[in-house]
């Protein structure tokens, strides 16, 4: 079936099987392939992605779902401050679950931009990384909190 | 220096916080078939029939193929593992066909249709079962496998390898003893669940050649492996590699590749792509070895250590592959950081019915260290003595030998002392008793020291070639992986102190390629910045002595006349006289039209001298150049009531020999310990008795999340190697091995029970304290 997203600002349209889960439909569709499968399940947060807004994982929502939301991805961010944090506090090494960190961490700034420590672990324990301690994520997410920057530069 | 020592971010910072960096799986082309795996539900059983029909009849599938697609047997050390089941299924996981279809939902669809009827068979669950005299044999054509040399089998029993590692006089030393304690330990399997799942792209060419994109840690191991299993040319095989999204040693097995090679043939040549899913990539892709060990130390009254006798069972899953290696790694280490005189150390490798290991940061180190730093607090506890002060009276220093015989110096061996008073200040050890913080809470601290020398094949090599761009800046190629470590930005340093340059001036190239990349042997025991970064040297200095030559003559003067900086040539008493690398890095034109020279390219390759592999019958040899230690500490909050802990602070004292990048060095030692508490409190297998994994999903097999992670204190010393590029010793894998060991140490502490297993959970804690009774 045919489908009209609104990704990263772009109206785009793709072809898709009506099981098709969003995470897909974005790598193999439309080629944002800076959306990472970890698990399929839910349990890594590789994936995440902001849907109107919201961080929702991307491998738990069918594209057809997406319809008529906001599709927001780690492709639609440049220069945010949550990305220049996570460059200056070293808070990647592979890089893979960069991305899903990032909007999560992202929308969490927008949403919360106060968010007090509880809040922040409640959000971020959603994403698995593998090769950092955490702390230096925390660093990064807690700069960018106490900063009280704009946390969005939409890229058009 | 300028540049090395600095905090220089990671070069490909940008690619990675955008979603521009791209890894294996996100070649996405509307050509690529898809493939997908039909892998065995048993953990031993035998293949009664096999009827592909249906999946061969799915919609969209191109082929099936099973074990009779190739007789071939892979395996690094042993070769016994079929690419595909034949017969016999010895793993749960193990693949058992492999759908190709046109798209990945089609492929899988259809891989749920194989037909498979299996009888089960006896399983061999641990160590201890495998060497059970009734214990089912799983490879009875052990004697027959083609081996490494350095492998020794026992044919008719699952006594995969054997080596023994002897020094002094066993008996003799034990008798001298005065207190002699014996501990044993015992954990299983577990995975090392990188964010990224492994995944293999094929495609053969009309003229033979293979071009295999996969995510590994070792393309120049694929390439070598490939040509050997399949008979080709490795000139023809070309491996390429991305960005790689976690590997930790486990991508640096071959497996899916000559799985997805014969499926590309099988569909004549086509472009075929297998990705694991995250249950595939635990159950059927290799992990980490469990151990099985005892460990009898003997001491004088006053702690001096004077016999070791040691028996590891390593559990070498289902297939050999490296799980031998990893073992002789250890067995080359088993004493630990310490001095000992006497030593008598029994290595197996068996086979079980268990994933098949790969290697895993620390490769065997952690596993050993665990069961000799457990053995260690045990013969403290029954001397009645300060842990930290065993540890001390007993630290190796230069002037000891090693097990395997080797004469250390304060260059092939870090500084143990000093990371150990260092750590007794940041730990606070005076008061390193447990206290009783309320009527159910108490806080205790738990200590254990490390060594690690980094084994790989004695001939293994590295290069590097640095290439000049018009504008006099530098491209930098090696055969190092970017896995995570960050080694390339550290390579980039060097290059540019060496040429003094500025980093930024320094391009890497990021996707090695096994057609033009120069082979860094693998991407593993933490070896890029001493081997590669030697190979950068003496490529810089190439280049350095090509820049020189021709500005000597553009500014007629004698090549000892002139130094490098700023990207310049210029005559050392007359500064003002210079040349920039610009002018002359593509050769240089004069004013009448009239040229010289050409594009500059530095060169520079490395080979470790004087290493030989280990005698398995003594333990004689040397594996690597340098054996580099450290101290770490853990403290921890325990309920009394239901022994749940939190883990408070952890803290590590490495001897770094020079801290290259700073803030990627507390990078690389923090992940590291993040992984080491992970793994010993919340991480290993849970199988049933008949070997089926149950914990398969990163839900049910856990690892630590964010706000999980404790205080981290890290700490380095600088006692330089004087092989080392500047004298930096290795970090990548440092930060883990004794982690594991020292919270074991504060858990036991806290609980009032030894604890010798792993992971520490609780509940396992409560059963060792209260027999399991409530």
């Amino acid at each position: 079936m045919k489908l009209r997203l609104n990704v990263n600002g772009e109206i785009r349209s793709a072809d898709v099987r009506p099981a098709e889960l969003l995470l897909d439909v974005l790598r193999e569709n439309l080629g944002l392939t800076g959306v990472k499968p970890g698990c399929r399940h839910g349990d890594c947060g590789a994936c995440t992605v902001t849907v109107d807004g919201l961080p929702m994982k991307s491998c738990l929502m069918l594209a057809v779902e997406a319809a008529d939301k906001t599709v927001e991805t780690i492709e639609g961010l440049q220069d945010s401050p949550v990305q220049r944090a996570f460059v200056e506090k070293f808070a990647f090494q592979c890089g893979y679950c960069t991305p899903g960190f990032i909007m999560n961490s992202h929308a969490l700034a927008h949403l919360h931009p106060k968010a007090d420590k509880a809040t922040v672990r409640e959000w971020l324990q959603s994403n698995i990384c593998r090769c950092t301690s955490y702390e230096e994520i925390q660093e990064a997410v807690e700069a960018v909190l106490s900063s009280g920057q704009p946390t969005s530069r939409m890229m058009n | 220096m300028e540049i090395v020592g600095k905090s220089v971010p990671r070069k490909e910072s940008l690619d990675k916080v955008t979603g521009a960096a791209t890894y294996t799986a996100d070649r996405i082309e509307p050509s690529i078939l898809h493939a997908r795996l039909a892998v065995s539900p048993y953990a031993h059983a035998r293949i009664v029939s096999l009827d592909a029909s249906a999946a061969q009849n799915a919609p969209g599938v191109l082929a099936v193929l099973t074990g009779d697609a190739s007789e071939v047997l892979v395996g690094e050390e042993i070769r016994d593992r079929p690419i595909l089941a034949r017969d016999r299924v010895r793993y749960y996981g193990e693949p058992v066909a492999v759908v190709v279809a046109e798209t990945e939902a089609q492929a899988q669809w259809a891989a749920n249709l194989v037909q498979v009827q299996y009888e089960p068979l006896p399983v061999v669950n641990s160590p201890a079962e495998a060497l059970h005299p009734d214990a089912p044999i799983l490879h009875e054509r052990l004697k027959e496998y083609e081996k490494s040399e350095d492998v020794v089998s026992v044919p008719g029993t699952n006594i995969a390898s054997i080596v023994h590692v002897i020094k002094g006089d066993i008996e003799r030393g034990l008798a001298e003893c005065e207190k002699i304690v014996e501990n044993t330990v015992s954990f299983g399997p577990s995975d090392h669940a990188a964010m990224e799942t492994r995944s293999a792209v094929v495609q053969i060419m009309p003229d033979g050649r293979v071009f295999i994109d996969t995510s590994s840690q070792a393309p120049f191991a694929v390439k070598k492996y490939m040509a050997r299993y399949f008979g080709l040319e490795p000139g023809r095989v070309i491996v390429r590699t991305l960005f790689v999204g976690g590997a930790y040693g486990g991508k640096s097995s071959v497996q899916l590749e000559p799985i997805v090679y014969l499926a590309s043939r099988a569909v004549g040549g086509r472009k075929v792509k297998l990705v694991n899913t995250r249950e595939q990539d635990i159950t059927t892709s290799p992990v980490r070895i469990g151990l099985q060990a005892k460990v009898k130390l003997g001491s004088t009254h006053d702690g001096k250590i004077k016999a070791v006798q040691i028996v590891y069972h390593f559990d070498g899953g289902a297939y050999n592959d490296k799980s031998s290696a990893i073992a002789l790694s250890a067995a080359s280490d088993c004493t630990g950081p310490y001095s000992v005189e006497n030593l008598h150390c029994e290595c197996l490798t068996v086979y079980t019915n268990h994933v098949f290991p790969a290697a895993f940061r620390g490769f065997g180190h952690t596993e050993m260290t665990f069961a000799i730093e457990r053995g260690i607090d045990a013969l403290a506890d029954e001397l009645g003595m300060d842990p930290w002060e065993l540890r001390m009276r007993n630290a190796i220093v230069p002037g000891d030998t090693t097990p395997t015989r080797n004469m250390l110096n304060s260059s092939n061996l870090g500084d143990l002392r000093t990371c150990l008073e260092r750590m007794r200040e940041l730990s606070g050890w005076e008061d390193w008793k447990v206290q009783q913080l309320n009527d159910h809470t108490v806080r205790a601290k738990g200590i254990a020291c490390f060594w690690k020398n980094s084994s790989f094949a004695s001939n293994a090599v590295s290069g590097v070639i640095l290439l000049f761009n018009q504008d006099g800046s530098v491209n930098l190629e090696t055969g190092v992986v970017e896995l995570g470590t960050g080694s390339k930005t550290v390579l980039a340093q060097m290059v540019a102190e060496r040429l003094r340059m500025s980093v930024d001036r320094v391009h890497v190239k990021f996707k090695v390629n096994t057609l033009d990349t120069p082979e860094h042997w693998e991407t593993v025991a933490s070896r890029s910045t001493f081997f590669a970064g030697r190979a950068a040297l003496k490529a810089a200095d190439d280049a350095s002595k090509q820049l020189i030559a021709i500005a000597a003559t553009v500014l007629r003067a004698d090549p000892d006349d002139l130094e490098l900086g700023d990207e310049k040539v210029f005559v050392r008493a007359d500064p003002r006289v210079q040349i920039p690398y610009k002018d002359i890095c593509y050769g240089y034109r004069y004013p009448n039209g009239n040229s010289i020279g050409g594009q500059i390219i530095g060169r520079g390759h490395f080979i470790q001298r004087w290493m030989s592999p280990l005698d398995p019958a003594t333990g004689e040899g040397q594996l690597g150049p340098e054996w580099n230690v450290g101290a770490q500490a853990v403290e921890i909050e325990m309920d009394t009531r239901d022994y749940s802990y939190r883990i408070v602070k952890a803290i590590s004292v490495n001897d770094a020999g020079k801290v290259l990048n700073p803030k990627g060095a507390f990078g690389q030692v923090m992940g590291a310990m993040a992984m080491g508490l992970s793994y010993a409190s919340h991480e290993g297998f849970d199988y049933t008795d008949e070997g089926i994994l149950l914990n398969t999903t990163l839900r049910t097999y856990s690892v630590l999340r964010y706000g999980e992670n404790p205080e981290y204190i890290v700490e380095f010393i600088e006692s330089p190697c004087l092989d080392a590029p500047f004298g930096a010793r290795s970090l990548g894998e440092y930060g883990l091995i004794s982690i594991p060991a020292a919270l074991a140490s504060a858990v036991s502490r806290a609980a009032g029970v030894r604890m010798n297993v792993l992971p520490l959970f609780p509940e396992t804690i409560w059963r060792a304290k209260d027999g399991g009774s409530v």
